[in-house]
């Protein structure tokens, strides 16, 4: 057992010295407007021209191959020097994972580079009005049609959809079949003939997200994921990776735990005893989230149903970092600006990617063994 | 990098919880509470034999150590089975003990250790006011400052945890006031991290069961959701406790040794004590009797919670190294 890193340190020490050099001196707007969308789409191409948007792909669609370990340490430098936040995560760490898994080569080869560039911003389709944590009551309907798929129906709560290219969801293909079958897995424009979009504002009034309604939408053959009907299986493949560690790295927190730590060192009363140990509790937090990290990718097993106790870890550790820097503020707290951001944000983890209570049911049943639940 | 347990070091997590699964050590740790320290006494032995206590004593002195990662295994699989004994204080004073300069007699001590005869306590004030078993001890040292003394001892104190017997300490003659006191401290407090995480683990694990057998309103209570995710929120916990206390075992001899071992300690023991709030919960009353072998766990929990420092004072060490 060791905790040796050093076979990422030259990688790391490249990552820093670019980072250094091209991170925008002052914050880029918010990524939830039209205007801080688009700032964070160039970033992206920026990223992208030095093979760091998406280190760990394989080098023909855009990466550098990097390590597991590598991949950790580009989050850890890359939070931790401040750089803006990642208008293409869905794409990238939610869809290509589900197509490096059932995609054909062709599908690849033309959804991935773009992806990488930031050419192409995905947003993940999935909840629907009368189906959230129960996903598997989605109703939105894929008919078969000449050449492929006419989808109808709603999709809800779409984060990035309000300005992305493209989304991804699993929609109804068979009405008869039982409910977790007969559901198919497809990609389509957001600009196509038959889709309205219509952004919502989250809890700062800001456009996070948006809500989509289909009408004959065709979306040919090609871009259905996986085989029709195999739907509900392929979606798994994403939740494992939005609960695991893919969509909140490690580095993320531990960034932010340490700019706590500084939002102490400026603005804490030494003699407040009670805030220095909440502060001290989220860094003790953050810390275990890296090292946990390492664990997960010194595992050769799947890690499986375990990502819904990595979600519940990280997701209550993001609230209670940003509460303790709005308390810390003080009178300031409910002041806009970055930290404000942040707890807005993190207000949404424990609810998204699976509700706090879906991923606890999951961890009793399938990671400790509890009987199944009528719930 | 491979932030996992090897092959070898698994071998021997697996070995220790075989042995002591085979030694009844729930009867074990009610007879040593009652005063009846021969039971306890042979599996100290056996432990020894196993190479636990070696660990923490230098090859030097007869010993294989200090090996931090081999140690934190060991006092895992000690927590989960709730071994009683001054393990703790024993592998604290041999770390401690094992940095004196050779030619120090206090090092004689070392290879007794190592082969588990000689068993020691040790109290380390003001984090550490009171010597474990000091009664059963044959060797009971004091620290005040770096000031090393073998100490005598006054009459057992009772504790939550029936099985650990403390006593308060009356400082003899002076060894050497030269003692790597801190370093003590910092050994003792991650170990009883790791048996705080095996103690957290044991108390899941038993609750699980019951959550699965117990039926009430005609199903097992396992399947409520409100029992069910009391258990989820108790793995969560024990899950990020781990890799601190390893994480802290591999700084072993680094400057960042002491911060690690508070972060680690403070995760530990309030995941272990949530744990046993759950375990109390979930088992109802059956789990509230003396007589209920788990309930010793629980009370253990809550003991260990503010030994060798508490959660706070571990945080506020934490913050003193980061700002």
């Amino acid at each position: 057992m060791d905790l040796d890193l050093s076979a990422a340190e030259p990688f790391r020490v490249e990552v820093r010295q670019w980072l250094r050099a091209h991170v925008p001196a002052t914050p880029l707007p918010s990524l939830e407007t039209a205007e801080g969308f688009a700032a964070h789409r160039a970033w992206e191409r920026e990223l992208h021209a030095a093979r760091l948007s998406v280190v760990s792909w394989p080098e023909e669609y855009g990466g550098r191959n990097a390590t597991p370990l590598e991949w950790l340490v580009f989050e850890e430098e890359y939070y931790a020097a401040g750089a803006p936040g990642r208008v293409s995560q869905n794409g990238v760490t939610l869809l290509a994972p589900t197509l490096f898994r059932y995609g054909t080569p062709e599908q690849l080869a033309r959804v991935l580079p773009p992806m990488a560039s930031g050419a192409e911003i995905w947003a993940q389709a999935w909840s629907e009005p009368g189906a959230g944590s129960d996903l598997a009551s989605l109703r939105a309907t894929a008919t078969r049609t000449d050449g492929g798929w006419l989808l109808n129906g709603q999709k809800t709560w779409s984060s990035r959809a309000a300005f992305a290219d493209r989304g991804f969801g699993p929609f109804r293909s068979d009405p008869e079949a039982d409910r977790h079958r007969g559901l198919t897995y497809l990609m389509f424009p957001l600009d196509a003939e038959g889709v309205t979009r219509r952004p919502i504002g989250r809890l700062d009034g800001k456009p996070a997200f948006a809500e989509l309604f289909f009408d004959d939408v065709f979306v040919p053959d090609q871009d259905v994921v996986g085989a029709p009907g195999e739907g509900w299986r392929v979606a798994m493949t994403t939740t494992g990776n939005e609960r695991g560690l893919t969509l909140r790295s490690p580095g993320r927190f531990m960034a932010a735990a340490d700019r706590l730590v500084e939002l102490w060192r400026e603005r804490g009363d030494p003699a407040d005893t009670a805030m220095r140990d909440r502060v001290a509790d989220v860094w003790i937090r953050a810390r275990a989230y890296r090292l946990k990290g390492f664990e997960t990718i010194s595992r050769t097993d799947d890690i499986g149903a375990e990502s819904s106790v990595n979600k519940v870890f990280w997701s209550e550790l993001d609230v209670a970092l940003h509460e303790t820097a709005l308390d810390l503020l003080g009178p300031d707290g409910e002041l806009a600006g970055e930290w404000l951001e942040g707890y807005v944000f993190s207000l949404a983890g424990p609810i998204y990617a699976g509700t706090n209570e879906i991923q606890r049911d999951v961890i009793a049943e399938r990671v400790l063994g509890l009987p199944r639940a009528g719930r | 990098m491979r932030f996992i347990l090897d092959a070898e070091q698994r071998l021997f997590a697996e070995t220790l919880d075989k042995l002591l699964a085979e030694a009844a050590t729930a009867a074990v740790a009610r007879e040593w509470a009652a005063g009846g320290h021969e039971p306890g006494l042979a599996l100290w032995r056996s432990l020894a034999g196993a190479g636990v206590l070696a660990l923490a004593v230098p090859e030097s002195a007869g010993g294989a150590g200090p090996l931090p990662v081999e140690l934190v295994t060991a006092f895992h699989e000690l927590g989960r089975h709730g071994v009683p004994g001054p393990y703790v204080e024993t592998a604290a004073a041999a770390v401690m003990l094992g940095r004196l300069p050779e030619s120090s007699p206090a090092t004689a001590w070392l290879p007794a250790i190592a082969d588990g005869t000689l068993v020691a306590s040790l109290a380390l004030p003001p984090a550490v006011p009171y010597a474990l078993d000091a009664d059963v001890a044959g060797l009971v040292l004091s620290v005040d400052g770096e000031e090393l003394r073998v100490a005598g001892h006054g009459e057992a104190r009772v504790s939550l945890d029936p099985a650990r017997r403390l006593f308060s300490v009356t400082a003899g003659e002076v060894i050497t006031s030269g003692a790597a006191a801190a370093e003590a401290y910092d050994m003792g407090a991650l170990v009883c991290a790791a048996q705080l995480v095996g103690v957290g683990r044991r108390l899941l694990e038993v609750s699980v069961d019951h959550a699965r057998t117990r039926r009430q309103f005609g199903r097992p209570i396992g399947e409520f959701q409100a029992v069910r995710h009391h258990l989820a929120d108790a793995l969560v916990g024990l899950e990020y406790a781990r890799p601190l206390v390893y994480g802290a075992a591999l700084s072993y001899g680094t400057p960042g040794f002491a911060a690690d071992v508070s972060a680690a300690k403070a995760s530990a023991a309030e995941s272990a004590y949530t744990a046993a709030r759950i375990a109390l919960q979930v088992h109802g009353a059956i789990g509230y009797t003396d007589e209920y072998d788990p309930s010793l766990l629980i009370r253990k929990a809550r003991a260990l919670h503010t030994a060798w420092g508490s959660p706070a004072a571990h945080r506020a060490r934490v913050m003193s190294a980061l700002v």
